[in-house]
C-alpha cells in the first residue's frame, strides 16, 4: 500500500466563503497530521500501516460528519523504532511543513525523543503505541498526550486479577531493560499490595529465543503465575515454550503486555485462559464491532488497540481543533482536555494535566479453542476497570506539572 | 543437593537445554564452517537461509498441507537450490576478492530475504505445531522433556557428524577438501571444482534451512528470527577455528552448554558471554581452538 | 603515478575549495538537519575509511566509538553541565582511549580475525550502554541541550549549529587529509600492501596500525559527540552492530580508499534512509539490500571510485 500523501479537501465553495474569518486561524490553510510510526520493524503489526489507516479513517469521518471549515492533510514516515529518526523527522516536519501534530510514536525512545521537539516548537504530540509510563511522569509536558494505555494500567489490571482470583507467588520473566524492569516493577506492587508474594525473577537479555532456561527456573520456583515482563516476539516464544515444557497449564502464565496480534499470531492453543488487560476489543459492543469490519475490509486484520486509539485520538483532536476555532498548539490542548471523550473507543475519557488519557480498561481471558466460534474470536471480557482505578492517580503522579 | 547454591536437578536441566540450543549452534556454524572452507566467503545471509527453511515449512503445511517431515527433507532442499542459484548467478564472481565483498554481498541478501518475508507475511510470526508423533513430553526425574527437543538434539548431531564423515571419510569428502587446498591439482585431475562449490554452498545453505525447520515448532516463525543469531553463530566459527569442521560442531555444542550455565548464574549476562569466550581465545589461540594457523 | 593521476591530485585543491564553499550555502538550499545528520556520517564513515582504505583494518566494532562518545558528550553536556565544545572534546578523548584499548587488543591479529575482536568487543560496549542506568537503556540518553558554544553562540538556532558541524567535519576531514598525505600515511599505506616488506624495512608495523586505530576512533567518536548534540539524544542504534555494519556500506558504497568516497555514501545512504522510507514504506531495506547487492557485483569502486576510474581512462585515451 502506498501511503505516502494523503489530501482531502473539506467542504464545498459556499461554505468556505461564509466562514473566512475562521479558516484564517489554521496556520498554512491547513490541520497537517503526521503519522509517525513504525512501518518496517518490531512493532509494524501492531501499530504500522494499520495505524496509519486508522489516521486515514479518522479524518475521511470528521469530514463527512462535522464538515470542518478547514483542509486536513496527512503525512507518514517510518520512524525504524530509532530515535534520532524520529526526531530527525518531527523537526523536519514541524519546521518544512508545518505540521501540526505529530502522532502515533511506538516505542518509548522515539516518543520522548519527538516530546521534546514537539515542546520546543510548541505542537502537539499524540501518542497511542508507547507504553511507558515516564511519559506521563517524569518526562511530562503540555503538549503531549497519552492516549491508548501505558505499562501501569497494563500490569495494574492483569496483576490485580490473578492476585485477587487466587494466584498469590509470582515469578516475572522480564526483560533486561529498563522498560521490562517498569512492568516488573508496577506489577509487582501490585500483587504484594493485593496479599500476594513475589517469589523470583530472572532478567533475560533482549531480543531472546529460547525462554527455556528461564521458564525452567520459573518452574523450579514453585511460583503459582509466571508473570511475563516482555512484549513482542519475547512474550510469544515464552508462551509457546511454556506449553511445549508442560509449564502450562499447571502453573499460569500472565502476559503483561500483549495485544491481540500476538494472540492471533500464537493461536488458541498455547495461550488459552491467559488474563490480560487490554484498552479495546474489536467484540465488545456493537460500535466497536461496526468500526472494527469496516478497518478489517482494508487492512484484513483486525484492529489492535493501538490502532483503534490511533482513530479515536485524532477524531477528537480534530473536533478540539474545529471548535477552538484554530490549530494554535495551546488553544487546542485546553479544548482537547476540556471535552470528554465519548465514541466507540472510550466513554467518558478524559485527557489529564499530566497528558495522561484515562478511560476505562478491560480485563479478558483469552478463549478455549473450543469457544471460538468465528475468525478473531479470542477474548471473553471478566471485568470493566474503571477509569479512576485503570491508571495512576494524580497523586501519585510524578509529573512536575502536576500541583500538590 | 546443590552446587553453588543451585539445586542440581535445575543445574541437570539447565545443562541439557544448553545442549539443545548447542545443537542448533553446531548445525548452522557447520553449515557456515563448510562455506568459508571451500568458498572462502562469509555467509551473512545464513540467518536469513535458516529463516526461510522455517517459513518453507510453514507455507507447506498451512497452504498445501504438506506434513513435517516431508518439510524436513524439501525445505532444505529448495532453500539449497536458492543458495545453487545465488553461486552460480552471483558468489561465483567474488572469489578472487577479498572476504569483505562475499560478506557484503550475502549481507545485502540477508536484507532483501527479510525484507521480502517480512512484507508478505508481517512481523508477529506464525506458529508451527509440533508433529504428532513428537508431541508430548517425558519426565526425567530432574525435569520434564518434551519429546521434540529430545529428537533436535539427535537429528542435528546426526546431520553434522554424517556431514563430518562425508567430508573427512568418503572420496567425496577428498576431493573437497584437495580442493580446499588446491583447487588447480584437482581441476588437472579431472574433477569439476566450479560443480563442487556450487554443491557445497547450496548443502551448506542446505543445513541451515534444516535447522530453520528443526527450530519452527519451537520458536515463533518469524522473519527477523535468523537476524541476531547469525552474529552468535559467526562467534562460534571463529572460536572454533574458521573452516574447520569438527571444531565447528563440537564449539557449538559447548557454547550451548556455556550460554546453558551463564542463564544459571548471570542470565542478563548470556547474550554477550560468547564474545568474552571469543576475545580470550582469539587472543589466545590466533586460529582458534581447533583452527591451524 | 602517471600523467593523469597527477592531472587528478592536481585538481584537488579546486575540487576542496568548491566543495567548501558548497557547505557554506548549503543549509539556505537544504534541509540543515538533514545535512547535519549526512556530515555527522560522513565523518564517521571518513574515519573508518582512514582505517579500512588506507591501513586495509577492517574494523567491525566502530559503532562502540560512536555510541560511547555519544553517551559521554551527552552526559557531560546535560548532567554536568559543561559547554558543547567541552562536551565533544569528552566524547573525542573517550573514544580515543576506547580506540586505545580495542587496538591493542585487536591488532595483534589480522584479517577477519581483527573483524571478529572488533565486533567483539563492540558488543561488549552494546551490553554496557544497556547495563548502565546512565545512559537510559533503550529509552536512551534524552534532552541533551545543545548549549552555546565557549558560553556565547547559542546553538539552538539550527543554522549556528550547522556551521559548527561543517566547522568540526571540516577539521576532521582535514586531520584524515593530512594522515594519508604524511609520511605515516604512506608507511600505513606499505604496510597494506605488503606487511612482511614493511616489517623487514624496520618498522614497527603494530605500532603504526595503532596509532591509525586511535586516529579513526577518536574521529568517529568526534561524529558521534556531535551528532548527540544535533539530535539532542543518544541511543542504543548508536552502539548496535548495525551501525557498524553500515559504516562499512557507507565507505564502500561512496568508494573504499578515496578521500571523498565515505562522504558521498554517507549521503546516499542517509537521504536513502530519510526519503525513501517514506515513500515505500517496507521495502526501504529490500531496496537498500538491492543497492549493495549491486555495488559489490557492478561497482565495487563506489561512486568515487569508479568516477575516479572513468577521468582516469578518458586522460589517458
Amino acid at each position: 500500500m502506498q501511503l505516502k500523501k494523503f489530501t482531502t479537501t473539506a467542504c464545498a465553495a459556499a461554505l468556505a466563503a461564509l466562514s473566512f474569518g475562521a479558516q484564517a486561524q489554521i496556520s498554512g490553510g491547513s490541520v497537517k497530521i503526521g503519522v509517525l510510526t513504525d512501518l518496517s520493524g518490531t512493532y509494524s503489526d501492531l501499530a504500522g500501516s494499520g495505524a496509519v489507516l486508522a489516521t486515514k479513517m479518522a479524518i475521511d469521518d470528521f469530514i463527512a460528519n462535522e464538515k470542518p471549515n478547514f483542509k486536513i492533510e496527512m503525512v507518514t514516515a517510518d520512524h525504524q523504532n530509532k530515535a534520532d529518526i524520529a526526531s530527525n523527522k518531527a523537526r523536519e516536519w514541524i519546521e518544512r511543513e508545518n505540521v501540526d501534530t505529530v502522532t502515533e510514536l511506538v516505542t518509548t525512545s522515539t516518543a520522548l525523543a519527538v516530546m521534546k521537539v514537539a515542546k520546543e516548537k510548541d505542537r502537539v504530540v499524540i501518542m497511542n503505541g508507547p507504553a511507558s509510563t515516564p511519559i506521563t511522569n517524569e518526562q511530562c509536558n503540555d503538549v503531549s498526550v497519552h492516549y491508548t494505555y501505558d505499562t501501569y494500567a497494563l500490569a495494574n489490571g492483569t496483576a490485580r486479577a490473578v492476585t485477587q482470583q487466587g494466584g498469590k507467588n509470582w515469578f516475572f520473566l522480564t526483560a533486561d531493560y529498563a522498560f521490562g524492569q517498569a512492568l516488573e516493577k508496577d506489577a509487582a506492587a501490585v500483587v504484594v499490595a493485593n496479599g500476594g508474594k513475589v517469589v523470583g525473577s530472572v532478567r533475560h537479555p533482549f531480543p531472546g529465543s529460547d525462554f527455556s532456561s528461564f521458564l525452567l527456573k520459573a518452574q523450579a520456583s514453585g511460583a503459582q503465575v509466571i508473570g511475563l515482563a516482555n512484549a513482542g516476539a519475547d512474550t510469544t516464544n515464552a508462551i509457546k515454550q511454556a506449553a511445549e515444557f508442560g509449564i502450562t497449564p499447571k502453573q499460569s502464565l500472565a502476559g503483561l503486555l500483549m495485544f491481540i496480534t500476538d494472540i492471533h499470531s500464537l493461536g488458541l492453543k498455547p495461550t488459552q485462559g491467559m488474563f490480560l488487560t487490554t484498552g479495546f476489543y474489536w467484540d465488545r459492543t456493537d460500535e466497536t464491532r461496526a468500526w472494527s469490519k469496516r478497518f478489517f475490509d482494508k487492512q484484513k486484520k483486525m484492529p489492535t488497540m493501538v490502532q483503534a486509539g490511533q482513530y479515536s485520538s485524532i477524531y477528537h483532536y480534530l473536533k478540539a481543533v474545529k471548535a477552538a476555532g484554530t490549530d494554535d498548539t495551546t488553544k487546542v490542548m485546553a479544548m482537547m482536555r476540556k471535552t470528554p471523550i465519548n465514541d466507540f473507543f472510550a466513554k467518558g475519557g478524559q485527557i489529564r494535566d499530566d497528558g495522561r488519557m484515562v478511560h476505562d480498561m478491560y480485563l479478558v481471558q483469552v478463549k478455549k479453542p473450543a469457544d471460538s466460534k468465528y475468525p478473531w474470536d479470542y477474548y471473553t471480557i471478566k471485568a470493566t476497570i474503571p477509569a479512576a482505578e485503570a491508571f495512576q492517580s494524580l497523586a501519585q503522579s510524578r509529573c512536575p506539572l502536576i500541583k500538590k | 543437593m546443590e552446587i553453588f547454591g543451585i539445586p542440581t536437578a535445575l543445574l541437570g536441566s539447565q545443562l541439557l537445554v544448553g545442549l539443545i540450543n548447542g545443537s542448533f549452534y553446531a548445525i548452522l556454524s557447520l553449515g557456515l564452517a563448510i562455506i568459508f572452507g571451500l568458498l572462502n566467503i562469509i555467509n551473512f545471509a545464513h540467518g536469513a537461509q535458516y529463516m526461510m527453511g522455517a517459513f518453507v515449512a510453514w507455507i507447506a503445511l498451512t497452504r498445501f498441507g504438506i506434513n513435517y517431515w516431508v518439510s524436513l527433507i524439501a525445505a532444505p532442499l529448495i532453500v539449497g537450490i536458492v543458495g545453487v542459484l545465488i553461486e552460480r548467478l552471483m558468489l561465483r564472481r567474488l572469489y578472487k576478492l577479498d572476504h569483505l565483498y562475499g560478506l557484503l554481498l550475502t549481507f545485502g541478501l540477508a536484507l532483501i530475504f527479510e525484507g521480502i518475508f517480512r512484507d508478505q507475511f508481517g512481523i508477529s510470526g506464525e506458529s508451527y505445531e509440533v508433529p504428532e508423533l513428537l508431541s508430548g513430553g517425558v519426565n526425567l526425574g530432574f525435569m520434564f522433556l518434551p519429546i521434540y527437543r529430545g529428537w533436535v538434539i539427535i537429528a542435528s548431531l546426526t546431520v553434522c557428524f554424517g556431514t563430518w564423515y562425508m567430508i573427512e571419510r568418503t572420496k567425496l569428502g577428498a576431493y573437497l577438501r584437495a580442493g580446499t587446498e588446491n583447487s588447480q591439482i584437482v581441476q588437472a585431475l579431472g574433477i569439476n571444482v566450479p560443480l563442487l562449490i556450487t554443491f557445497t554452498y547450496g548443502y551448506g545453505v542446505a543445513l541451515a534451512a534444516f535447522a530453520g525447520v528443526l527450530a519452527a515448532p519451537i520458536f515463533q516463525v518469524n522473519p527477523l528470527m535468523g537476524s541476531n543469531l547469525i552474529i552468535v553463530v559467526f562467534a562460534v566459527v571463529v572460536i572454533g577455528g574458521m573452516g574447520s569442521i569438527m571444531g565447528s560442531i563440537l564449539t557449538g555444542l559447548g557454547l550451548g552448554l556455556i550460554e546453558g550455565l551463564t542463564k544459571v548464574f548471570y542470565p542478563e549476562a548470556s547474550s554477550v558471554v560468547v564474545f568474552v569466550i571469543m576475545v580470550i581465545v582469539l587472543l589466545v589461540r590466533p586460529a582458534g581452538l581447533f583452527g591451524k594457523s | 603515478m602517471n600523467s593523469s593521476e597527477t592531472f587528478l591530485e592536481s585538481k584537488l585543491p579546486l575540487l576542496f575549495a568548491a566543495l567548501f564553499v558548497l557547505g557554506l550555502i548549503a543549509p539556505f538550499a537544504v534541509y540543515p538537519t538533514f545535512l547535519m545528520k549526512i556530515l555527522c556520517y560522513g565523518l564517521f564513515a571518513c574515519a573508518f575509511n582512514l582505517l579500512l582504505g588506507f591501513a586495509g583494518l577492517l574494523s567491525f566494532g566502530h559503532a562502540a566509538f560512536l555510541g560511547t562518545a555519544g553517551y559521554v558528550c551527552g552526559l557531560m553536556v546535560r548532567d554536568v553541565g559543561v559547554t558543547p565544545e567541552v562536551g565533544i572534546l569528552a566524547g573525542t578523548v573517550s573514544a580515543g582511549l576506547l580506540g586505545w584499548l580495542f587496538g591493542w587488543l585487536a591488532i595483534k591479529r589480522t584479517g577477519i580475525y581483527f573483524a571478529m575482536i572488533t565486533l567483539a568487543l563492540a558488543q561488549m560496549v552494546f551490553f554496557l550502554a544497556i547495563q548502565i542506568k546512565e545512559t537510559g537503556g533503550e529509552d536512551g540518553l534524552q534532552g541533551v541541550p545543545r548549549g552555546h558554544l565557549f558560553g556565547l553562540l547559542d546553538l539552538s538556532d539550527n543554522i549556528a549549529m550547522y556551521y559548527l558541524v561543517f566547522a568540526i567535519f571540516c577539521v576532521g576531514f582535514f586531520i584524515i587529509y593530512r594522515t594519508i598525505h604524511s609520511p605515516f600515511g604512506q608507511i600505513l599505506k606499505a604496510i597494506r600492501e605488503n606487511e612482511p616488506r614493511a616489517i623487514s624495512l624496520g618498522y614497527d608495523v603494530n605500532k603504526f596500525k595503532l596509532i591509525a586505530f586511535i586516529i579513526s576512533a577518536a574521529l568517529a567518536g568526534m561524529a558521534g559527540a556531535t551528532k548527540t548534540l544535533v539530535f539532542q539524544l543518544a541511543s542504543l542504534s548508536d552502539v548496535h552492530w548495525h551501525a557498524s555494519g553500515e559504516v562499512v556500506l557507507m565507505t564502500l558504497l561512496g568508494g573504499l580508499g578515496t578521500i571523498l568516497g565515505p562522504l558521498v555514501g554517507a549521503a546516499t545512504i542517509v537521504a536513502l534512509q530519510t526519503q525513501l522510507a517514506d515513500s515505500v514504506g517496507s521495502w526501504v531495506t529490500v531496496i537498500m539490500g538491492a543497492i549493495f547487492v549491486l555495488c559489490v557485483l557492478s561497482f565495487r569502486r563506489g561512486m568515487v571510485g569508479e568516477l575516479q576510474a572513468l577521468i582516469k581512462r578518458s586522460g589517458v585515451n
